[in-house]
């Protein structure tokens, strides 16, 4: 299997493009929390003129509901959840900085359309490993919309969280390709 | 009469709900662990290997193995010669989920208006429970803490009786493929023939309790479960849909007698964390 990359973030272009679909990486540096609630909020802050309570140029989102943190826990188990529901909310804020999105499962044309025109790139956690990804999560915090519960906004700070290139700044995109190769229908 | 407390009821269920969250039953981890051997795709073994590890450590430090620790379905068998005390079966049913969720670091899901509110109960109840009422003097509780992720992904289709087997088919594997990664794949395939189109989605939900190797007493429909497994396992979606052998681990195929008119065909998916757990009193 390919070398795995580590990869820190926030990205800047430069490292967005850099990345291609299929590679293995592992990620450091600060991502965001957010899922379906939150995006809407997020929106609706945009749409007020608010600012937005997370640096969004460069910066990374994870689209996940963790579990509460056991005692002696920085989180619960948190693995990702299904991206597509994100798919409204992605465009905007890949057009306001975004630049790298973690989640599971295809993405639409539009939000392809816009990682390719701002050289953003998606990034797919396994589903199901929401145990070991709390291993990677090294300091968590509400920072916003706490109301939300498990939805709200949280700073993580993670160390070699594991993940693959799903669709890249190119938007080539492995939920096609890896799945042509082994389609025998 | 039997009579049995409605305090032991949510002890039980306490229990059920807590465990099911950190330990996958003995059966459906043995068929993941042997989904490892047949998936081809180097990104389709090691996300089958880090799903393997995470199984491990979920059990070891009794946290949850997935995030999503679900929206609790309950089907509850009563015996008419049941007698609950000191409470009602569906309060007591609750009262257990809710302090399975708020003792133990389960994630609480449920909201309480599907439109308007969406306002998250804090507790994850009500759980959504389904009783009947058998011979005999037992209580036995059965519950199902279902995701959403695979949930969404489910799909009914009002078939025409003409459509038949080929019908069918085309249906399932359909549903499936269309799924692709978006319900954690490996999956497992429940599916509801017959009946109406509510009976048909309760027997696919049904389905996902089997136990594994548990195949359709007609051989008809054994086969039917076989062939449409092998078939969705070549459709080359695999582990997390990026690829790969591996798409669904099992196919379970319920059935009940219908109309003249009607093939109703549902389809409800369980990710590889198929959780569930069971108690008769």
């Amino acid at each position: 299997m390919s070398d795995i990359r580590n990869i820190k973030v926030p990205l800047t272009a430069e490292d967005a493009k850099g990345l291609k679909a299929g590679e293995r990486v592992t990620i450091s540096g600060v991502i965001y929390t957010a899922r379906d609630a939150a995006h809407a909020k997020l929106l609706n802050a945009l749409n007020n003129g608010e600012s937005l309570p997370l640096e969004i140029e460069g910066g990374v989102i994870y689209y996940v509901g963790p579990c509460p943190a056991k005692k002696g826990q920085v989180i619960g188990s948190c693995g990702p959840t299904t991206s597509y529901r994100m798919d409204s909310f992605a465009p905007t804020l890949i057009e306001k900085g975004l630049k790298g999105m973690i989640g599971k499962g295809p993405r639409d044309e539009k939000v392809i359309n816009a990682m390719k025109e701002n050289n953003a790139v998606y990034f797919a956690a396994i589903g199901g490993a929401a145990a070991l990804i709390a291993n990677s999560v090294k300091k968590a915090e509400v920072i916003a919309y706490p109301e939300l519960g498990t939805e709200a906004v949280r700073r993580l700070e993670v160390e070699d969280f594991p993940c693959i290139v799903a669709i890249d700044s190119e938007g080539n995109n492995l939920y096609e390709s890896g799945v042509e190769k082994y389609r025998q229908l | 009469m039997k009579e049995i407390k409605a305090e032991k009821i949510t002890e039980e269920v306490r229990r059920l709900c807590i465990e099911a969250a950190c330990i996958l039953p003995e059966d459906v981890e043995k068929l993941v662990r042997d989904s490892k051997g047949k998936e081809e795709s180097e990104f389709g073994c090691y996300s089958l290997e880090k799903v393997i590890e995470n199984i491990d450590l979920a059990k070891k430090d009794m946290v949850p193995m997935c995030q999503d620790t679900g929206i609790v379905v309950v089907y509850v068998e009563i015996g008419e010669e049941v007698k609950i005390l000191n409470s009602k079966l569906n309060d007591a049913i609750n009262e257990g989920v809710r302090q399975g969720y708020v003792d133990h670091p389960l994630r609480k899901s449920v909201v309480t208006d599907p439109v308007f509110d969406r306002k998250n109960t804090g507790d994850n109840t009500p759980a959504i429970i389904y009783t009947e009422v058998v011979p005999g003097d037992k209580l036995r509780i059965q519950i199902l803490p279902k995701g959403a992720g695979s949930e969404n992904m489910g799909a009914l289709k009002m078939l025409k009786p003409a459509d038949g087997v080929e019908g069918v088919k085309e249906f399932v594997i359909n549903a499936v493929v269309q799924a692709g990664g978006n319900p954690c794949p490996p999956v497992i395939v429940g599916v509801g023939i017959g009946g109406t189109m509510d009976k048909a989605t309760m027997l696919a939900k049904k389905a996902l309790s089997r136990h594994v190797g548990e195949r359709h007493p007609d051989p008809r429909y054994k086969e039917l479960e076989e062939e449409i497994l092998e078939k969705i396992n070549r459709s080359g979606v695999g582990p997390q849909g990026l690829g790969g052998r591996v798409t669904a681990l099992e196919v379970r195929i319920e059935t009940f007698p219908t109309h003249i008119a009607t093939l109703p065909v549902a389809v409800n998916l369980n990710c590889h964390a198929a959780r569930h757990k069971e108690i008769i009193l």
